[in-house]
């Protein structure tokens, strides 16, 4: 476990402004690694639709992401009221975000099957009434 | 030890070692060192802002003198559509090509018809599907080359065509030999360039063998010859401008992205945008676009560091000139000329990071990290490192030693019972809430 990196995020709910700053932090990071820009991409994409999962539904949250040089974990856990049907929240275009956000542009169902498709696995935790834990892994090899 | 060629030099007597332009480096290239600011070769991008952000005047830009003339025996000028904005009150642009003449250019070759075929070879290359959406403008050199160290998977998205005063300088070399009968070397072709990167590219040719560019004057040396020269023209037909709106709107931002008459595209200007809309394009922000215009300059060319005019006003003059003037006067035939086109591609600079072996980057990392646990994360710049993260991997990669650290370096005083001075920004208030707010 010596060998890795940890980096640890919070991400403030309602705050579209702020939304993208663990993402692109991360990204910084992989950067200066070395890791290859191919996978920078995935690891970017799937982290910030996540970030923005938070900060539309969750109410905010926090994220971990470890380094290791296998592979690259994302854990974004948030307490906000849970997936109530995970299978059609899986669904591409299929979205329960308000107007208000859809009229910033966010909301268009994507978020969840983008984040399982820049990702080598993907785990969705979520109990109605409790939060949501994802956790995304990209492998480096 | 670095084999770049930069556009960007210091003049040694006037730097007074002040920490303004560590600051305003996008790609943190510069730390102050013995009282000096020093540009770190690999990371620089000839972008200009520290030129523009020395309050001492300290950093000049390259480039050569009109004295470069008499190196020739035949002479093209190739005026940047940037020149066009810096004089008042001037409804002709055939004014200033006389100008070039009578200041003692044997001809003139306008970069603005040259990029009217850009435009429309652009606009051959869009139409045949085969370039990877969104398409990044090539022309800016400090753009191509902040997109080889940071982004280098947008390498890819960049349009594989010279930059207009390429095609132009490619085009007038030819047209000389042809009229006058001389050899190429005889011959200079000569840009009156808004940007010192200009030279850079022409010096340094990335994308090509060899630059037909042979020499980069600056704007800012013409302007007053030019202006002692220039007189009103007479209203005849065979004036010597032959471009037309599109090629003349290249000169501010915008003018590149307007000509490919498509509507998805998005034209961002100055560094720090340039970067933002980058980064966004990595992580597939931005949606579909179809093209994207990138000037590091504030207001596109126009706002370049050799130029003499407020680049806002230079924009709206462009502007004024353009309404009267054809849509384009230069058009290519069937297909693209092969010398438009890259000879070589263009290739990854990733100096950002620590090393090539991830364990050991890893290591670094969690060297800096630990480091820069234990400083004050103010990035007050008193070590000569842009910010306290940059300075933490200076010192992890060996550039700079622990005590540069003012606050480091009082530590060590204290323990000797000495150095509880403190500068005024840093001090934590005596009294609670007595601090002005």
């Amino acid at each position: 476990m010596n060998d890795t990196i940890k980096l640890h995020y919070d991400v403030p709910g309602d705050d579209f402004t702020r939304a993208g700053e663990a993402s692109s932090a991360v990204k910084k990071t992989l950067r200066k690694l070395g890791v290859p820009g191919e996978i920078i991409r995935r690891v970017a994409i799937a982290m910030y639709e996540g970030e923005i999962n938070m900060v539309i539904h969750g109410g905010g949250g926090v994220a971990d992401v470890t380094i290791s040089p296998e592979a690259i974990t994302m854990v974004l856990a948030d307490q906000g009221p849970g997936i109530e049907n995970l299978e059609l929240a899986m669904r591409e275009g299929y979205s329960t975000a308000s107007d208000e956000v859809r009229s910033l542009g966010f909301g268009a169902g994507m978020g969840l099957p983008n984040m399982k498709k820049y990702s080598d696995v993907m785990d969705v935790f979520t109990k109605v009434g409790v939060g949501t834990t994802v956790t995304m892994t990209v492998n480096l090899s | 030890m670095s084999n770049f060629v930069h556009s960007v030099a210091l003049d040694k007597d006037k730097c007074k070692g002040c920490i303004n332009c560590i600051k305003r480096c996008p790609t943190e290239a510069i730390r102050v060192r013995n009282g000096k600011a020093r540009i770190i070769s690999e990371r620089c991008i000839d972008c200009g802002e520290c030129i523009r952000v020395c309050p001492n005047h300290a950093k000049l830009a390259l480039y050569d003198p009109l004295s470069v003339l008499e190196r020739y025996e035949y002479t093209v000028a190739l005026p940047a559509p940037a020149l066009y904005g810096q004089f008042h009150n001037l409804d002709e642009i055939d004014i200033i090509l006389e100008g070039l003449l009578s200041i003692g250019f044997d001809d003139v070759f306008p970069v603005a018809s040259a990029a009217e075929l850009v435009s429309d070879a652009t606009r051959k290359l869009m139409a045949s599907g085969k370039l990877r959406r969104p398409v990044i403008s090539s022309a800016c050199p400090a753009v191509t080359r902040l997109i080889r160290v940071r982004f280098p998977e947008l390498i890819e998205n960049i349009l594989p065509l010279r930059a207009p005063v390429e095609v132009a300088a490619g085009l007038a070399k030819q047209r000389a030999m042809e009229k006058t009968g001389l050899p190429a070397d005889k011959i200079g072709v000569i840009f009156i360039s808004p940007c010192p990167a200009k030279r850079t590219a022409a010096r340094m040719p990335l994308v090509m063998e060899t630059s037909a560019i042979d020499a980069v004057v600056a704007i800012k040396e013409v302007y007053p010859k030019l202006l002692a020269v220039m007189r009103p023209q007479d209203d005849s037909d065979d004036g010597l401008n032959d471009s037309g709106r599109i090629g003349v709107g290249w000169g501010s931002s915008g003018g590149e992205a307007a000509a490919l008459l498509k509507e998805s595209y998005l034209a961002a200007d100055g560094i720090e945008n340039v970067i933002k809309v980058l980064e966004d394009l990595e992580d597939e922000k931005l949606g579909e676009l179809d093209f994207i215009e990138l000037n590091a300059c504030a207001a596109g060319c126009v706002g370049g560091v050799l130029t003499v005019e407020n680049p806002y006003i230079a924009r709206t003059r462009l502007k004024k000139l353009r309404k009267y003037l054809p849509v384009a006067c230069n058009r290519l035939g069937d297909s693209i000329p092969e010398d438009m086109g890259f000879q070589n591609e263009l290739e990854p600079m990733p100096i950002m990071q620590f090393d090539n072996d991830i364990r050991k980057s890893m290591e670094i990392m969690r060297s800096v990290s630990s480091f820069l646990a234990t400083l004050p994360g103010l990035d007050c710049g008193s070590c000569g490192a842009p910010s306290c993260r940059a300075f933490a991997e200076d010192v992890v990669t060996g550039f700079a030693t622990e005590s540069d650290c003012v606050f480091k370096y009082r530590d060590q005083l204290k323990s000797t019972g000495e150095g509880t001075y403190l500068p005024p920004p840093f001090r934590t208030p005596e009294k609670p809430g007595n601090d002005a707010t």
